[in-house]
This record gives C-alpha cells, structure tokens and sequence, in this order.
C-alpha cells in the first residue's frame, strides 16, 4: 500500500473509532447515531433475519436497471451525438447546465406519466446518470487519436464496425468515468426517490425508519448502501487503473 | 526485356479543398499530377512542408476523392475505399494502446478469409521480421517510438500488401534510430517483393532508400523533378559512402532549394 493510502485508511479508522468514542461519552446522543459496533450487530441482525431482503433487492435491482439503460443509452448517445456536429452544438451547453436542473422536483409528474411502479424511480436514476455518461463518452470520442480513424478507414471498416472496435475501446477510460458517475447516480436517483414517495425499498424504508426513531433499522441499511456504492465504485476504479497502466498513464 | 508495367498510376490527378469558412476560391493543393509507379520500385517522394505529400499519400489509397483525374491500381480504378493489396503506415503512432503488441499486429489480418494457421504463421513471421518477437504480449506504452512505428509496420506486413505506402514512418525518430529503421525497410523489401511508396523530409533517407525520388514543389503540389538512383537491389545504408549519393543529394536539393526557401518566405538568389 502507499504511504497516501495508508493515511487514507488511518483517516477513515480514526473518524469511526472517534465516532464510537463520542457515543460512548455520551456527546452524541444515541437517539441521534449509534455506535459504529452497533450499527454492525445490527447489521448483522437485519441481514439474518432477512426482513430487508425484499426491500433490498428492489432497491438494488431498480438502481441496477437504472445503471445499466444510463450507460447503454449513455454510450450510444455519445457515438451519435458526435456525428452530428449541429446537435453538438446545440446540446452542449444543456449538458453543462443540466446538473443544476433539481430532477427530484418532477417526480410527481413522473408519477403521473410512468404511474405508481418501479418506473418512475428507475426514470430518474437513469435521467441522473445518462448525461454523466453522455458527457463523458463525448470526451473520450472527442480524444480518439485522429490517425487511428484512418487505419480503420484503410482496413476497410464500417462505421458501427469503427465505433465497436476503435472509437469505445480507445475511449474506454473516459466512458468508465462517466460509468463511476452513474453507478452513483441510479443509487441517489432510486434510493432518493423512494424517500419522497414510494411505499417500498431501501429508501423508503430508512425514512420509515427515521420517523420511528428505529435507528437499529436506519444505519445498518445506510451502510449497505454505502458498502454497496463504494464497493461497485472501487471495482470500476480498479478497472480503469488497469486501462490507464496499460496505456502508460498511471 | 519488357517494359515494366504501372502498379498505380496517376492520371492529371489535381486536388482543391473548399476554405474552412466556405467562402472565395477554393484552395489549390495539387496538381495537376501524373505519374506511374513501376512494379516492385521504391519511389519516395521529398518536398518542402505543407506541399501535399500527405494528401497525395491520401489519394491513392482511396481515402479521399480527387477533384480532378484518374487512380487506378492494378488497372482498377481507386475510389472511395483503400484497394486490396495496399497497406500504409502513417506518420503518426497508429498502434492501438489497448492492444498487445501480437494483438495489434492481427488486428488488419483477422478481417482477412484466412484460416487459423496461416493467420499465427504470418504473425509469428512479422514479429521475427519486425524484432518484436520478446515484445509479443508488451502493451504499445511499454514499448520505445521506434518499436511502436515496428508494429504499425507490422501490422501492415501480415496483410502481405504488394503496395506499401509509408508516410514519414520515421519523422518522430532519432537519426540513427532512422538509418536502421531504414535498412530493416530496404530489407522487407526485397523479401516481399512490394512496391513501396515513401514519403519523406529527409533527402538523405530518399536516396539511400529509393530507386527513384519524386520532387515536389510547394502549393499546388507538382512533382517538378524525378531522379533514378541506379542503385543495386541488393543494398543498405552503406550506400550513404557511394560518392552518387552525394551526387544525387546535390541534385535533389537543387530542384527542392527554391520551393523550401519559398516556404520559409525567403526569395532564392537567382543562380
């Protein structure tokens, strides 16, 4: 491990062992957070007990729908929208500013449209992620040595043939980008939208919590969502540091 | 004997591009050309920077359309698509970072209808050729500048191309990295039988390599002078001892000297 690793885990040990100190003290009531041992047994108690299983899975199961139309569309948006240099044009500052659009406000309206299901959820998981992805897809084409097109163009390639085994793989690091973008994204776009109005789920079930002041229900399922986040985060990260080595830049 | 037969031949080819904003003259690149390249030569062409030695390079491979005249290779007419049985290397590192070196390599031949066999005999044989064979499964990255334009040349070898078009494969080289770089080029052509087509800055690199070098003058780009070496078949960068090299150098920079310093914005001294 290197030393600045080594410092980031120290950082992150000593943030939870002085969490568990303040509780103990008594400095944080524990009606406001438990300690961090506490939330782990419970942990462990709600996952045997399998009593979340239904809700997890949704949850998990929308976010990863979510995840995946978000970088499928994502990715094929990107190639298209690159060929057509007026769209590009006209869509580039909408991307820009699309960040500051506060998507959570049109889920009753999407309620209306998409009705009560899963749907409305996963819509705005995807419509968080896509354009993370969009952005970052263009980026990668937009990187793709000019001279690699010509080889393609020599060999005779077609243009679905050039995207599929030139222009995405010689962008790969930018599209994993904008894929660690959406795997946050459809978390925050599902999980959000089931606090505001869904009647099952991760989220709506660690709201229901909340307001029953049920915090041995509450953290423990905050934590599997953040082990769950980072973990799946880590994974791409690790893939694009294998792309980035690779291409000597790392 | 007979009279040997064009490979690719030329025929008034001229070339203009429309100015970026769309308005005025278009700009004249080159031509009008015309000329044959003889089976199995080595013809490289030299001319000062911005001439269109790049864009004629594109123009008979197909890559782009002349606005004037006639390709045609092995008879055939080149139009819209790079004809079987010509390869390129570019100027630029064409190699694919997210390939190893063999991978890279077979990549032009896995298009090809050829069995398994013949494709790993081929590759097996370019990487020998090539002196890539400890390098098989390296990453581009891990490899020098002068290893990653062998690859790229690699990769075109496989193809078994009968036409080789080379565009400053050595511009980002350093000069003895050059010189050798040039001899392996002499040498694979003699093994491959290939006509091959170069391009060049380097006067020195022409004539060493070439049976014959083109001229070009600045925009319109036209080939203002051809010479013949005369050299054998049989040759390497020793030949730089011959005194006609010298000779020949001399010649080339007296057709070149007044279209470079007109490139620079000088006006040559009459003489």
């Amino acid at each position: 491990m290197t030393k600045a690793g080594l410092i980031r885990l120290l950082l992150i040990v000593l943030f939870v062992l002085g969490l568990e100190g303040l509780v103990r003290v008594g400095r944080i009531d524990p009606l406001t957070m438990q300690a961090p041992h506490k939330m782990v047994q419970d942990l462990g108690a709600i996952l045997y007990s399998g009593k979340f299983n239904k809700a997890i899975a949704k949850t998990l199961g929308n976010a990863a729908t979510a995840f995946v139309i978000a970088i499928t569309a994502g990715i094929a948006a990107g190639l298209v929208i690159h060929r057509l240099k007026r769209l590009r044009e006209t869509l580039d500052p909408l991307f820009a500013t699309y960040y500051a659009i506060p998507v959570f406000a049109f889920y009753p309206l999407l309620i209306l449209i998409l009705g009560l299901g899963d749907a409305p959820q996963i819509f705005i998981g995807v419509m968080l992620g896509f354009v993370a992805v969009v952005v970052n897809t263009l980026n990668g084409i937009d990187r793709v040595p000019r001279v690699l097109l010509k080889v393609a163009r020599v060999n005779g390639m077609g243009r679905f043939e050039t995207a599929l085994k030139i222009t995405l793989p010689s962008a790969a690091p930018y599209i994993l980008t904008g894929m660690k973008f959406a795997v946050a994204y459809s978390l925050i776009g599902v999980i959000g939208a089931e606090f505001i109005m869904s009647t099952g789920g991760m989220g709506y079930e660690i709201s229901f919590a909340y307001n029953n002041f049920d915090n041995a229900t509450m953290y423990p399922l905050i934590l599997i969502i953040l082990f769950v986040s980072i973990s799946i985060n880590m994974l791409i990260s690790r893939w694009e540091q294998v792309l980035l080595v690779r291409r000597g830049l790392k | 004997m007979s009279a040997p037969t064009p490979h690719l031949g030329l025929r008034d080819v001229e070339m203009r591009f429309t100015r970026p904003d769309g308005s005025g003259e278009p700009i004249h690149a080159l031509g009008p050309i015309d000329f044959d390249l003889r089976q199995g030569e080595f013809f490289s062409v030299v001319g000062p920077s911005g001439c269109g030695k790049s864009t004629l390079l594109e123009l008979m491979i197909g890559l782009t359309a002349p606005t004037k005249g006639r390709i045609t290779f092995e008879g055939q007419s080149v139009s819209g698509s790079c004809p079987d049985g010509a390869g390129v290397v570019f100027q630029e590192d064409a190699s694919f970072p997210w390939l190893t070196v063999r991978e890279n390599i077979a990549f032009g031949l896995r298009r090809m209808q050829l069995d398994r066999h013949e494709q790993e005999a081929r590759i097996e044989k370019a990487l020998t050729m090539m002196g890539l064979i400890d390098f098989h499964s390296a990453y581009p990255a891990q490899l020098s500048g002068g290893m990653r334009q062998r690859v790229c040349i690699a990769r075109t070898l496989v193809t078994e191309p009968r036409l080789i078009l080379l565009d400053e494969p050595f511009g980002a080289l350093d000069q003895q990295t050059r010189l050798l770089m040039g001899d392996e080029v002499l040498s694979l052509w003699r093994k491959t039988g290939a006509t091959i087509f170069l391009i060049t800055h380097a006067l020195d690199e022409a004539v060493m390599l070439s049976d014959r070098i083109g001229v070009m003058s600045l925009r319109p780009g036209r080939l203002i002078d051809i010479v013949e070496t005369h050299w054998p078949r049989d040759r390497d960068s020793r030949i730089v001892e011959d005194e006609r090299f010298g000779q020949i150098t001399a010649r080339l920079w007296r057709s070149l000297r007044a279209e470079s310093m007109k490139a620079i914005g000088k006006t040559a001294e009459a003489s």
